[in-house]
């Protein structure tokens, strides 16, 4: 019989607790990038502005993806915890799927800007909005491939209720990066 | 391990629902033009809003430990007032150059 | 050999980072003993100015990242879980992609002085040349065409992650991991202030990844994050950097202090005085040391409002230090004091950082930092806190721990002289800078006329550094001697009260034998309030699991140099190479059998 490790002071999941600490580490990366863009925001010496180039409508159909996405997250949570593979491979599916659409629309809107004379390098309207959310969407990507990882991995038989914490950790960070989007959708697309 | 009682899946829906809605008067606030004048107060409002409904209950903060709450919450106080910092700091002496026209 | 490349433990990683630091911490001294030549008199030309601004940047980017922080890190492998009664750290493998990426990215970062003439340099040497600090524009690629700044800015991005890293790892093993009975209270200060400093470490970093990652696009990608004409401010690199930079300082200097906290009770065999207060004045210290950023900016016309803020911010913050001060005095008076080499170091970094901190607290008024800044009473100052602060402070750790880690006693006399050398020559080589500085000397130049007065101070200083060099000479001496000649030492030399001292030195693969129940704050001491511990048995009841190694770590570790690669040489089929080296290392590591 061989002692293992498994006592921990505060009887919490050491994993998740270094996930809320990484989170809570991300939200300054994201406020230094949301800050610069704020700074920034009307300064640009040529055009195109915001106005002219923001498209709500479309951004909006975005947001409600992505809100969508969080619902099939935590569908997904919930199906693993109760052992359920059947939904749980469904909805870990569908989060991952309805995060690719959203990274479409990403690329949809990028290139349009492209087309319309924004781009990187154009004005600091550009800059700061295609590294914010060039840095959410890399974000949005690296959860796709984690998420299509345990897809893969419940497919092949090795995700059950006993790895529910892996899934719950997926799922801070999916949620994560959704709340990241519902602060960009404000201060960049509603807020002109 | 700690056990916490799992929401069912009608608190995830019902807390979709409101996430939605409150999506819809977000964007409706932004294209009716006699809201305008309370444009910003109202948006940060409802987006805090559905920040919070999400960390609270998707990302189940509510009903865990407390240090998870400080491990998130005391990170993103600091980001709160260094952006607020950084706005005043930075936002005013832009405007003083622009004002003195220098490069 | 195999076994330290795999390695998970945090004892061997903790050996890792002590001689990969003390090599770059070499490494920086050389640099600086160049610089000190070269201004040792008026109109020198050792070197040229071009290599001077070189050595003074990589002399400050080497100290503060591969040698000071990393040397702190060495304690916080080897100590900190010994401390709380732990066997490993939180996340064993990522402690070990910690090491292997700090030490890549020491590598990359210096590779820069040997790889001219693959990029078409007249020289050998192409080092980063911007200061530690990199202030835009002078960064921007029309001010500075060639790779010394990208070498820079991709090396600290590579290092940042590496500190992140062992940010979180530490933060959940203090929080987490603890023996029973260790209540947070309970911790020795060491450990509460390697805590503090991770906590630091994981909101200031974002910072300077974001500050870093707008230089990064503005030199590869033509953006205009710091440029004037497209209604950009330079100013704002300053603040993103300074909100990293002044935490960065107290990552810098609160494990010294949480050292010196360790090492004085033990030589003075008196439990620290004020205990809660100095943990808290710690923790305050951290909070506070987020709001006095922009006195690095007193010179660049921030409005009054803004000054007077960061200046009454930055005077308070020195109350807590301050009483962290009274409190070692405290300590100390009335105690049994034993001279050790250890005890030495402690005394003589409150001295130090005392005077460190009267200059700094001279900063903290705008009108006479106006007199200060960019001269040489600022390069006082700094090194008064962070030589005669961090550097003695952990050369105080180096002499309680090293029986610990090692087995065996480092010589007490050589450890005398080691420190006396240490002591007369940065005081040589740092006091005068005070004046040098006031006389009008201004920082990062290259060489100066003799009219302006400072020729003999600066000899004096160049006579103090070499000073220190000759000590740290006996420093190594010392050690190698003690590889073969070192008395031996028992589980406990020191008499001293914390966990670490109840195990075997070098301390089992397992730590503890049994995991202790802890029910005070010294539990190896006798006091008027409780008996001291029963040390855990000699062996194991049953056999203790211990987690093998793994290649994975290291393996994804250097994906992220290899990344680094493609903008450094304006190549892209090189940055996929190094994102598919990370993502199989991660890959191979997620899937890995790995039972803690």
């Amino acid at each position: 019989m061989t002692t293992h490790a498994t006592h921990t002071s505060l009887g919490l999941d050491s994993r998740k607790m270094a996930f809320w600490a990484f989170i809570g580490s991300e939200c300054l990366l994201f406020t230094s990038l949301i800050s610069t863009y704020l700074v920034y925001k009307g300064r640009s010496v040529v055009g195109p502005y915001p106005h002219e180039i923001l498209n709500i409508p479309f951004t909006s159909v975005s947001t409600f993806d992505l809100l969508m996405s969080s619902l099939m997250m935590v569908l997904a949570l919930a199906a693993v915890q109760r052992g359920d593979m059947k939904w749980g491979k469904i909805w870990l599916f569908s989060t991952a799927l309805l995060g690719l659409v959203f990274l479409g629309g990403q690329v949809v809107e990028f290139t349009e800007f492209v087309h319309k004379g924004l781009t990187l390098q154009t004005n600091l309207f550009g800059c700061t909005f295609f590294v914010l959310t060039g840095t959410h969407g890399a974000h949005v990507t690296v959860g796709v491939l984690w998420l299509l990882t345990l897809w893969v991995r419940a497919l092949q038989g090795k995700l059950t209720a006993a790895n529910a914490m892996t899934v719950e950790i997926t799922g801070l960070y999916w949620h994560f990066v959704d709340v990241v989007w519902i602060v960009i959708f404000t201060v960049v697309y509603l807020i002109q | 391990m700690t056990e916490h009682s799992h929401p069912t899946s009608g608190v995830y829906l019902r807390v979709a629902a409101v996430l939605v809605i409150l999506t819809v008067l977000e964007v409706g606030i932004f294209y009716v033009p006699a809201f305008h004048p309370v444009l910003v107060p109202v948006l940060l409002v409802l987006s805090a809003a559905k920040c919070a409904l999400v960390v609270m209950f998707y990302m189940h903060l509510k009903a865990d430990s407390r240090v998870f709450t400080f491990l998130f919450g005391a990170p993103l106080l600091l980001a709160a007032v260094v952006m607020v910092a950084l706005l005043f700091l930075l936002l005013g002496a832009l405007t003083l150059r622009g004002a003195a026209g220098a490069g | 050999m195999k076994s330290w490349l795999t390695t998970t433990d945090h004892k061997r990683i903790g050996l890792l980072y002590f001689f990969t630091a003390f090599a770059f911490f070499l490494i920086g001294g050389i640099e600086a003993l160049v610089i000190r030549a070269q201004l040792a008199q008026p109109n020198g030309h050792l070197v040229t100015a071009e290599t001077y601004n070189q050595l003074f940047t990589m002399h400050g980017t080497t100290m503060v990242f591969l040698a000071l922080m990393p040397l702190s890190a060495s304690f916080f492998n080897y100590i900190v879980p010994l401390q709380i009664g732990a066997r490993d750290v939180a996340f064993p493998r990522l402690n070990a992609f910690s090491y292997w990426v700090f030490l890549l990215g020491g590598l990359f970062l210096n590779a820069s002085w040997l790889v001219g003439p693959l990029f078409h340099a007249g020289q050998l040497n192409v080092a980063p040349d911007g200061g530690w600090f990199g202030y835009a524009n002078l960064t921007e690629r029309q001010f500075s065409p060639g790779p010394n700044i990208d070498f820079w800015l991709l090396g600290l991005q590579i290092l940042g992650i590496s500190s992140l890293a062992a940010g979180f790892n530490f933060i959940v093993t203090i929080l987490n991991l603890r023996a029973p009975g260790m209540r947070m209270m309970r911790l020795p200060v060491f450990t509460w202030m390697t805590l503090v400093t991770q906590f630091l470490v994981i909101t200031a970093f974002p910072v300077i990844t974001v500050a870093l990652a707008f230089l990064m696009f503005d030199r590869f990608f033509g953006t205009h994050f710091y440029v004037s004409q497209a209604g950009a401010t330079p100013i704002l690199w300053q603040h993103l950097f300074w909100l990293f930079g002044h935490p960065e300082v107290y990552i810098l200097i609160l494990p010294a202090m949480g050292i010196v906290s360790d090492v004085l009770p033990t030589f003075a065999r008196k439990p620290l005085f004020g205990y809660t207060v100095v943990v808290y004045s710690g923790v305050l210290i951290g909070f506070m040391g987020w709001g006095v950023w922009s006195h690095h900016m007193f010179s660049v016309g921030l409005g009054p409002i803004a000054d007077s803020v960061f200046s009454a911010t930055t005077m308070l913050i020195a109350v807590p230090t301050g009483v962290k001060i009274f409190n070692w005095i405290a300590t100390l008076w009335g105690g049994d004091i034993r001279g050790t080499t250890a005890l030495h170091f402690a005394v003589g970094f409150i001295a130090m950082f005392i005077i460190g901190g009267l200059s700094g607290v001279t900063h903290a008024s705008p009108p006479a930092d106006l007199q200060q800044t960019d001269t040489y009473y600022v390069v006082a100052h700094i090194h008064y806190v962070l030589f005669g602060g961090t550097i003695m402070g952990l050369f105080a750790g180096i002499y309680y721990w090293w029986p610990k880690m090692t087995g065996r006693l480092l010589s007490e006399p050589l450890g005398k002289w080691h420190f006396w050398l240490q002591f007369v020559g940065m005081n040589l080589a740092f006091f005068p800078m005070h004046l040098i500085g006031l006389l009008g000397m201004p920082r990062r130049i290259y060489t100066y006329s003799p009219e302006l007065g400072v020729s003999d101070l600066n000899l004096v200083s160049t006579i103090g550094a070499f000073l220190i060099a000759l000590s740290i000479l006996l420093f190594i001496v010392n050690i190698v001697r003690t590889r073969t000649q070192g008395q031996r030492a028992g589980n406990d030399p020191w008499g001293g009260a914390t966990l670490e001292w109840s195990i075997p030195s070098p301390p089992p693969v397992y730590n503890f034998s049994v995991i202790p129940t802890v029910a005070n704050r010294l539990p190896r001491w006798k006091t008027e309030h409780h008996e001291p511990m029963r040390d855990p048995p000699a062996a194991p009841p049953a056999p203790i699991h211990v987690p093998g190694g793994s290649w994975w770590p290291m393996l994804a570790a250097f994906g992220l140099p290899i990344l680094a690669l493609a903008p450094l040489t304006h190549t892209l089929w090189i940055a996929f190479v190094g994102v598919a080296v990370l993502l199989a290392g991660i890959y191979l590591w997620a899937f890995e059998p790995f039972e803690v």
